[in-house]
């Protein structure tokens, strides 16, 4: 397949998963946002953190709903934002349109325009609302690949996208809340934190899962091993990488080749394997999470060069 | 609903029928439904400089335009002659000029036209085909006869609508296409692939790679290259993903490098490749003219293939047809006066007000003038230009039109139309039984082209 396609197909994918990420984080955001000494924590911040994109978000004083509303769902400056990312995840799909069908084009097409006409005060009353809406857009996207398209190397490349993306944003999330997991700092389970958590898991549409496997209690183990190591949660990291590397190899059958992607996600899936939660926090929380980052970006650009990207 | 075209009032009467089950109010909702899945399969377009909506909607009539199969004999046979004669021009252009020789025709609205290229002399493209669709543009002028506006032999574009109106009709309307009456349009993309392939160049070995060659995803006319690309299942193809290497064209794929041998593109000439024609064309790939002359790829249509449509050309092709396949013409042309000849030229700036006066090298209905619609002073300024350089312009008759039935929002209307058929060429020709129509939806309008307001409608060749 072309190489322009390939790369319009996982980065339609990419932008899908991080309009839903976003989405979500917003919703984390304003549960968090209403519990006690929330402005003391600036819980704001830590979602427009958790985007990944605070580089262009001013970086000085408290920040406000109205503020992060504008900036992650209306922005089209924010090349993070909600509307960006519809945007763009449409203008890769129109790019790359013979190769999907008209369910996911519809689903990409259908009411692509409609946060253009939304100023913050009307987006902030009907947040709730909006958030469905892009949820459930993203939710027909990835419903109508998974019933319709070809089983060839373009969903390959649409997947791969697709958990890549998910696995930064779950990366993210840990890493800006990683503090409240912390055993020494603080001991979990007070209100606060338990609040925090579920907002979390929440987010993350992991709470109710996260009682099938564990059972009724918070632990900073528990969570962590949901989140980095479970192999059933799908928004877990481990669960991506397993996701990541199917997908990579099934490319390398393709294409009757290995490069240099293929050796990384099988470093990166071992890796995982060989920690439990205790190895975790031992080797500390924040390092393993900022190495994972830095392991799945690098899996980026090994991936666009393997497959000839722009 | 009908004016003078006699038979014809037997193939509308199942529509007419249809009409009258349905309603105005009915019809009116059910064009809303229809607008609505246009919308949202996304076929939209865009018009160039007119800023607003860039992928706003073309207007859609609901009523069928219809042909019976009497008249679809004519057309077919006036369009396959028409065809075989432009190309048998190009050919003729490009190496010994007998046409001119022969004195049928002046040699400098050939050699001295910019849609001449001088870089395809002497070269013959496989099986000798310039124009591989050649769009021809049709009105009817009475009960039996129908007249040529102009031809498009470059990449006439609309097919996608032949094909979507099709599909939106037959979705919304089943009731009226269940008894068979209607012949299907549908087997046009299998047709397209078949005559690209049968111009696969000498490099070519086994079955043929096609591409589909879009500027990208911001051309007016990007929905209908995706939309030909998937129904023919090859690759539509952006410049950047092609490259020239060891005298044949390659694509970028992700598993390195794969040969192309015909590229239907969709590019104009200019831009194609800078190495070849302007060299500051960001869009084109260098050195892929070059591949072409060596056989090493089909590019389709032929650069240069412009100047068999040029409208000063226009004005020759029932000579041509004369002149190359010894037939007389089935189509006529319409009544066109050359401002480049004196003496017509002052026949038409005294007559301006009662003209459509054209530029030779317009298109797309911009930089016309409709006389009978224009004020005074539109008049004499365009006179102006036409005597600050006749050669560049051309004037017909504003004709007496016939019109088609139209929904309007209130009751059936009657508005103008034309028609644009494709006839592929490849080593035979072929052409589906329909095309593009084309309807003026401003009343009197004799504009029909939708970046000035036209609308589209389906088109119906009635079995026997």
């Amino acid at each position: 397949m072309l190489s322009r396609t390939a790369e319009n197909l996982y980065w339609m994918a990419r932008y899908i998963e991080r309009a839903e990420s976003t989405a979500r984080l917003l919703t984390m955001g304003q549960r968090m946002a209403i519990l006690p000494g929330a402005h003391h924590r600036d819980e704001w911040r830590s979602v427009i953190r958790a985007t990944g994109a605070e580089g262009s978000f001013p970086a000085e004083g408290h920040v406000k709903e109205t503020d992060v509303v504008s900036f992650l769902l209306l922005d089209l400056d924010n090349p993070s934002s909600i509307r960006s990312c519809l945007a763009r995840a449409r203008a890769n799909g129109k790019s790359a349109r013979t190769m999907l069908t008209q369910d996911m084009w519809e689903a990409l097409n259908e009411g692509w325009r409609k946060l253009d006409s939304y100023d913050v005060a009307e987006a902030r009353q009907q947040l709730p609302a909006l958030i469905d809406w892009v949820k459930t857009r993203a939710m027909t996207f990835r419903g109508a690949a998974d019933s319709g398209q070809l089983r060839n190397e373009g969903h390959d490349f649409l997947r791969l996208g697709g958990v890549l993306e998910r696995a930064q944003m779950t990366l993210r999330l840990l890493d800006v809340k990683y503090y409240v997991l912390l055993p020494e700092t603080e001991v979990i389970g007070g209100t606060r934190d338990h609040y925090q958590w579920t907002s979390v898991l929440h987010a993350l549409s992991g709470s109710r899962a996260y009682h099938h496997v564990y059972g009724g209690t918070y632990t900073p183990w528990q969570i962590t091993d949901f989140l980095m190591l479970n192999r059933l949660f799908p928004r877990s990291v481990a669960f991506c990488y397993d996701q990541m590397s199917y997908r990579l190899n099934r490319l390398a059958g393709w294409h009757d080749d290995r490069a240099a992607c293929h050796d990384t996600t099988q470093t990166m899936v071992s890796d995982l394997e060989s920690l439990d939660s205790g190895e975790i926090f031992r080797r500390g929380l924040h390092e393993t999470v900022q190495n994972g980052l830095a392991m799945t970006n690098r899996l980026g650009f090994e991936i666009a060069e393997a497959y000839h990207f722009g | 609903m009908l004016d003078q075209q006699g038979d014809v009032r037997s193939c509308y009467a199942e529509v007419q029928n249809w009409v009258e089950r349905t309603g105005i109010a009915g019809l009116n909702r059910r064009l809303e439904e229809a607008e609505a899945i246009f919308r949202r399969i996304g076929i939209t377009f865009a018009v160039y400089g007119e800023g607003g909506d860039p992928e706003r909607l073309i207007p859609f009539d609901l009523l069928p335009r219809i042909f019976t199969a009497q008249e679809w004999r004519t057309l077919d046979r006036g369009i396959r002659q028409r065809a075989r004669a432009l190309n048998a021009f190009l050919h003729d252009v490009y190496h010994r000029g007998e046409i001119v020789k022969a004195g049928v025709m002046p040699g400098d609205i050939i050699y001295q036209n910019s849609a001449y290229k001088p870089e395809m002399a002497d070269f013959t493209p496989p099986g000798k085909v310039y124009s591989h669709i050649v769009g021809i543009d049709i009105v009817r002028t009475g009960p039996a006869s129908f007249e040529v506006l102009e031809d498009n032999c470059r990449t006439p574009s609309g097919v996608s609508y032949m094909l979507e109106n099709r599909e939106i009709m037959t979705r919304m309307f089943p009731e009226l296409f269940s008894q068979g009456l209607v012949q299907p349009v549908d087997d046009y993309p299998a047709e397209l692939l078949k005559s690209l392939k049968e111009v696969a160049p000498p490099a070519c070995k086994g079955d043929p790679v096609v591409v589909v060659l879009t500027p990208g995803s911001l051309n007016s006319a990007y929905y209908e290259h995706s939309f030909l690309a998937d129904l023919m299942g090859v690759e539509l193809v952006e410049p950047a993903d092609l490259f020239v290497d060891e005298n044949r064209v390659w694509m970028k794929t992700t598993s390195g490098p794969k040969a192309v041998d015909v590229i239907y593109r969709r590019i104009d000439d200019d831009y194609i490749d800078p190495l070849a024609f302007r060299p500051d064309s960001l869009l084109g790939v260098p050195g892929i003219f070059n591949v072409y002359r060596n056989g090493g790829v089909t590019l389709c249509s032929a650069p240069g293939a412009g100047i068999a449509d040029d409208k000063a050309v226009y004005v020759y092709v029932p000579e041509m047809i004369r002149f190359y396949l010894g037939e007389e013409p089935i189509l006529s042309n319409i009544k066109t006066w050359q401002c480049s000849k004196p003496d017509e030229c002052a026949y038409v700036l005294e007559n301006l007000h009662e003209l459509v006066a054209k530029e030779v090298h317009g298109s797309g209905g911009y930089g016309m003038l409709i006389g009978p619609k224009a004020t005074k002073e539109e008049v004499a300024a365009y006179a102006e230009r036409i005597r600050a350089n006749p050669s560049e312009f051309i004037a017909q008759p504003t004709l007496d039109l016939s019109t088609v039935p139209t929904l309007g929002p209130a009751s059936i209307v009657q508005r103008h139309a034309d028609f644009r058929p494709y006839c592929l060429v490849g080593r035979e020709l072929r052409l589906v039984p329909g095309g593009l129509t084309r309807v003026a939806l401003t009343e009197g309008s004799l504009v029909v082209n939708s970046s000035q307001g036209g609308g589209v409608k389906d088109t119906w060749v009635m079995q026997d």
